[in-house]
């Protein structure tokens, strides 16, 4: 067993990181990377479309192999496998139409070998974090596009993941539901101590939630700014009417401009 | 529920009215008995037919080919059509060869089928299975088509292995087109064996309505084609529900 996620200084670390897409035709998607996120830290990466955000994040879970450098986890390098402790969580709605909510949020305990009466708590716990008591026995057809990215939260909450990526989860959702969704989503950065790696497009999203933002330039992505918010832990969306909050949306704009206006006029 | 009940029993209702104007036909004479007979006459014979036993041994034949058939097909056609959707190759050949396959009259080769497999169950399996399974196979590429690659992702994310992505996660997710075949496979099946026993074979069903045709036994014709089609609507309705019940979870009502 590896030390307590929480107490180690540096919990994921990314050393020269690159990404190739093989053709045709060849893209240079990614990097060099090089990025230390400590143990229990809020961070987000903001950057324009199309600069390989996501690609950074499957090859920070393990789902896809960088190219070139290594993605250290804990301690130990990953190897094309996601490994034990890392929870994702996805754009798309992932999830699962033929089971219930509480089905699709015990799904990956199935494999675990844990106790039935363990399953359950954990699930129950994890369906009331996240509000879906009424829901429970739902299927997610019944449920708004905000409630099954919750379902696929608690999805991921029930494995204790001890880093948890979360790629743009609240991008498909109006404005109100993606402040109350970062709200809970603080709470559960609190309360589970986990480390928390959220992609957004949002620069109010980051700057509200993050102990730390770093922005990517347009392809191939690397960082071009890196900035510490200053944020107490204890923190919820009220924060957005604090002028630090406002100064430090500007800050992101001002490093992105130029990278977004890049990538109109590629794909002008 | 009361909209589905409504458009239900309007649905009975045409099918009763229907029947009933072809009995009125038939009892008045408008239409003369030895082209249809009345359908209280067709329940009559077919209730005389089921009843004497005389018909047991071609409704075993004929059913048990059926099922043979209906269950080849699906096996092969999922097992075809997962292979193909592999491979983007493969995909490209068959896919309008797949897309045109019902314009060719399968039956026309039963005759070779005969001359290579003999009279008997054979042929009739042959002839179930390639009517049926191109369907199972055209639903398979869908289903698997349908399958969303964030869900293949989610898989990965919990480190399972192929067979439990498989079952959890694949087929599950496939399960609405597939039945979408399945439901096709056992109309398909259904009427390539009957169609081939009708043609050229000395059992079963189709061999019965064949031989009361020829030897102009309207009644007990008529008998066995209501037979047929009951166990067929039937067969067809039970899928039919239970499909209902399962995409009844997935979509809001």
């Amino acid at each position: 067993m590896s030390a307590p996620a929480v107490s180690e200084p540096s919990h994921v670390a990314l050393n020269e990181v690159i990404r190739h897409y093989e053709g045709p035709p060849a893209i240079h998607a990614l990097g060099p990377i090089n990025l230390v996120i400590r143990g229990g830290e809020f961070f987000s990466i903001v950057g324009p479309s199309g600069c390989g955000k996501s690609t950074l994040l499957d090859v920070l879970s393990g789902l896809v192999r960088p190219t070139g450098g290594s993605v250290q986890f804990e301690g130990k390098e990953l190897h094309g496998e996601v490994p034990d402790g890392i929870g994702v969580v996805f754009q798309e709605d992932s999830s699962m139409p033929w089971l219930s909510v509480r089905q699709n949020v015990g799904f990956g305990l199935r494999t675990s070998g844990l106790a039935k009466a363990e399953i359950t708590e954990r699930v129950d716990h994890a369906v009331s974090f996240m509000g879906l008591n009424q829901f429970a026995d739902h299927y997610p057809a019944q449920l708004s596009g905000g409630m099954r990215q919750r379902v696929c939260i608690a999805r991921t909450l029930v494995l204790r993941p001890r880093l948890i990526l979360l790629d743009e989860p609240f991008g498909a959702l109006d404005q109100q539901t993606r402040l109350l969704m970062g709200d809970e989503l603080l709470r559960l950065w609190r309360e589970t101590g986990a480390t928390v790696l959220l992609i957004t497009h949002a620069l109010d999203e980051a700057a509200m939630l993050s102990d730390r933002v770093g922005v990517m330039s347009a392809r191939p992505g690397r960082f071009i700014d890196m900035v510490e918010t200053g944020w107490p832990r204890e923190r919820d969306s009220r924060i957005v009417s604090d002028p630090q909050f406002g100064a430090l949306t500007a800050r992101l704009w001002s490093s992105l401009r130029e990278e977004s206006l890049k990538t109109m006029g590629r794909a002008a | 529920m009361t909209r589905r009940r409504a458009v239900l029993c309007v649905r009975v209702a045409v099918l009763a009215a229907l029947v009933i104007l072809l009995e009125l036909c038939c009892r008045t004479g408008i239409i003369d008995p030895l082209t249809v007979i009345a359908p209280s006459d067709m329940v009559a014979s077919m209730v005389d037919l089921i009843g004497s036993g005389e018909l047991n041994e071609s409704i075993a034949s004929t059913f048990s080919t059926i099922a043979l058939a209906f269950v080849l097909a699906i096996g092969l056609g999922t097992l075809a059509g997962a292979l193909i959707h592999r491979s983007p190759r493969l995909r490209d050949v068959s896919d309008p060869l797949l897309a045109s396959y019902y314009s060719v009259p399968t039956f026309i080769f039963y005759p070779l089928l005969v001359a290579l497999l003999g009279l008997g169950k054979p042929p009739l399996v042959v002839l179930g299975v390639l009517s049926a399974a191109p369907a199972v196979m055209i639903s398979t590429l869908s289903g698997l088509d349908s399958v969303s690659s964030v869900l293949i992702k989610m898989a990965r994310g919990h480190r399972l292995n192929r067979a439990r992505t498989l079952w959890w996660i694949v087929l599950p997710a496939a399960l609405p087109r597939l039945f979408t075949g399945f439901k096709l496979a056992l109309s398909y099946a259904l009427i390539g064996v009957i169609a081939g026993e009708f043609i050229l074979s000395g059992t079963g069903l189709g061999y019965a309505i064949s031989f009361a045709y020829q030897s102009f036994d309207n009644r007990a014709m008529y008998g066995v084609m209501l037979f047929v089609m009951l166990v067929a609507v039937t067969a067809n309705g039970i899928l039919y529900v239970w499909e209902g019940r399962l995409a009844r979870r997935r979509s809001a009502r």
